[in-house]
């Protein structure tokens, strides 16, 4: 059994603005190994970029952490300074972004951008060998080294995405964050760096949290799967299980209601209603206005988030079992 | 389907872009973003045209609407026995070509005027073309709302874009498309800006609507699991081609040019236990500047021979069944 690197406990973000309090992360708690790739998924505004910011404590100024832990290594980031979680952003753990055009310097070549990260974090190198990592990196991602002094706009969207990639390893951190690293990019390509991505996760024994809207990507990652719905963990479980016995309503209802080319043409399923607005979260379940299922007590108090058996996480009164 | 039947037949359809032009300078290439396109859309039908992006899927779209000029070729379309060229559109024409043809775009945030009330957005086309006056339009308008499930329609008539949701949004965007009884709707890419959740019933909204109303649709999407549901034929396009043709079934089932074969291996399924064959393609999809006279997808196709590469873009041929391929090597 690999030894688990990070420890969420009930963490609480609320982001305050002019109409009120919005609280889009709300009671969330999971664990994450050693060379361990779980995938968040759920659907946009339902609080997944926002946990993926907390954890490296990369907060707009209206977001504050009401509560909990987030412990890496036995640290618990929550108090620290801005200073003291200097050293472990990119060092220990390193973030991927969906807009890769918007997460590189237009005006700088790549490899000097990777340069300076390495300068920023570790210091230590001269030129020459910078140099000769930048181009270790090019390679283990698939671009050509060649590239390294080309400008940004020189590179396509999934060059670019792989530039990004190259950053996030540069200094080989224990784990690495995707928020939806692929989104912009066309399926071919996407394919070929989603499995460069899950090659590199392997070889490097890394751990990787990919946070994305598209379960059908997320199954391709990950090794166990955590789904949100309006800033809840709903259902946390291995990737097998979240496919083939979800527990949770939601996670029911996403799954059929996402079309596949593969296999028999099935029925999609609608889920009727909308998300809900985080400035007033319903009462009880998030999701009991939406839910086929919701009875009386769903509408009036909040199910935990239980082991309904072998590791299978799920927060609802009346949990399914359907096997798909 | 005879030519005759087609309510669209679209022959030799291209669509060049000029690079480097200039006051007083002719331009020196050009993108020839859709090259030479035949097909045909039997009433009743839904065809979906997929590709990357890049392929001209797009571009077909608007030539079809005419939001842009057609370099060459022709559109023919048939509406109550009257046949239109849509590249040789008259003046007298157009408004009739108006009211038959409508189209429904990807972004429900950009395509609503946000100054514009819900009722006036759908009412558009009603005073555009004429058609009632202001008492028939407002009970039209609430009975497209209804239609649409935005009911009851007196909450939302006088409410603006802001105050809607994504989903919302896109709902009110199909009912100005079809408030005009229009025969083809071009849709492209309606559903990717919007949540799985919510993509399913504006899916399936369209496809109800468009089996009761009798509507035509072209279906323009990058996503072959939507295309999937959503139309009876497909049309799989790269740089400014159909590369293949068929039923929805029986081109997923039975890809047979390289190019489709290696979009489907690639598409992510959502099934971990599923195992993926590879992707035999190399690359990105280039810009078609000024292609030169070969296979359009020779540099990166895995069955690449001379035949490829000496002769000019392979033409659609019928491999049986109505199932079309444009590949010297199948």
């Amino acid at each position: 059994m690999s030894e688990t690197i990070l420890r969420v406990e009930n963490l609480t973000m609320h982001y305050t603005t002019r109409a009120g309090i919005v609280s889009a992360v709300d009671d969330v708690s999971f664990t994450l190994d050693e060379g361990e790739s779980l995938g968040l998924v759920g659907e946009s505004g339902c609080g997944k970029t926002s946990v993926a910011n907390s954890l490296l404590k990369l907060l707009a100024d209206n977001a504050v952490i009401k509560g909990g832990q987030i412990r890496f290594k036995g640290t618990d980031f929550v108090p620290l300074s801005e200073e003291e979680m200097r050293p472990y952003r990119w060092r220990n753990i390193s973030m991927v972004f969906q807009a890769a055009m918007n997460s590189l310097n237009p005006v700088y070549r790549v490899g000097d951008q990777i340069i300076e990260a390495l300068e920023t974090h570790l210091g230590l190198y001269s030129h020459a060998q910078a140099r000769q990592r930048v181009t270790e990196l090019f390679t283990m991602v698939g671009l050509d080294p060649a590239l390294m002094d080309q400008y940004p706009h020189e590179y396509s969207g999934g060059m670019r995405q792989r530039a990004v990639i190259a950053m996030a390893l540069s200094c080989n951190p224990d784990l690495v964050i995707a928020d939806e690293p692929t989104t912009a990019l066309d399926v071919i390509v996407q394919d070929a760096l989603l499995r460069q991505l899950k090659t590199l996760q392997e070889m490097i024994g890394m751990s990787m949290i990919y946070i994305s809207h598209d379960i059908a990507v997320i199954a391709e990652v990950s090794d166990r799967i955590g789904v949100m719905y309006a800033g809840k963990l709903v259902e946390l479980a291995s990737a097998d299980e979240i496919f083939h016995h979800p527990v949770h309503p939601y996670t029911v209802a996403l799954m059929s209601a996402f079309p596949s080319v593969t296999g028999p043409k099935r029925e999609l399923q609608t889920l009727a209603g909308e998300p809900p607005n985080l400035l007033y979260p319903p009462s009880g379940c998030r999701f009991h206005p939406r839910c086929p299922f919701a009875t009386e007590i769903c509408r009036q108090q909040e199910p935990e988030f239980k082991d309904h058996g072998g590791g299978h996480y799920a927060a609802c009164w009346h949990p399914q079992e359907v096997t798909v | 389907m005879t030519s005759s039947e087609a309510l669209v037949r679209v022959e030799g359809l291209r669509k060049l872009f000029p690079l480097n032009a200039g006051f007083l300078r002719a331009p020196t290439s050009f993108i020839h973003a859709v090259d030479g396109l035949d097909f045909a859309i039997a009433p009743g039908e839904s065809l979906g045209l997929v590709g990357e992006s890049g392929s001209g899927k797009t571009t077909t779209g608007k030539l079809l609407v005419r939001l842009l000029d057609i370099t060459a070729g022709h559109v023919f379309m048939q509406f109550d026995g009257q046949v239109l060229d849509v590249a040789r559109l008259q003046r007298s024409d157009s408004k009739t070509f108006r009211r038959k043809v409508q189209m429904i775009f990807q972004d429900p945030y950009e395509s609503l005027n946000p100054r514009r009330t819900i009722f006036d957005t759908i009412a558009e086309p009603l005073q555009v073309q004429n058609i009632g006056n202001v008492l028939d339009q407002q009970e039209r308008v609430a009975e497209l709302l209804n239609l649409v499930g935005l009911s009851p329609p007196s909450t939302y008539l006088f409410r603006f874009p802001h105050e809607l949701s994504g989903g919302q949004r896109q709902r009110v965007a199909i009912a100005r498309a079809l408030v005009i009884n229009p025969a083809f709707v071009i849709a492209d890419e309606p559903t990717s800006m919007l949540d799985v959740s919510i993509r399913t019933s504006i899916m399936q909204l369209m496809q109800n609507l468009g089996t009761q109303l009798g509507v035509t649709y072209l279906y323009i999407t990058h996503d072959l699991a939507v295309a999937r549901y959503m139309s009876t034929r497909l049309a799989v396009m790269y740089l400014g081609k159909i590369v293949e043709m068929g039923a929805t079934e029986e081109v997923l089932q039975r890809p047979q040019h390289p190019y489709t074969k290696a979009l489907l291996s690639a598409v992510p399924v959502p099934d971990p236990r599923w195992t993926r064959t590879p992707v035999e393609i190399k690359g990105g999809i280039s810009k078609p500047i000024d292609p030169v006279p070969r296979c359009r997808f020779y540099d990166r196709c895995p069955l690449a021979a001379k035949v490829c590469e000496d002769n000019d873009h392979p033409p659609l041929e019928d491999k049986g069944s109505e199932h079309y391929v444009a590949c010297y090597r199948v």
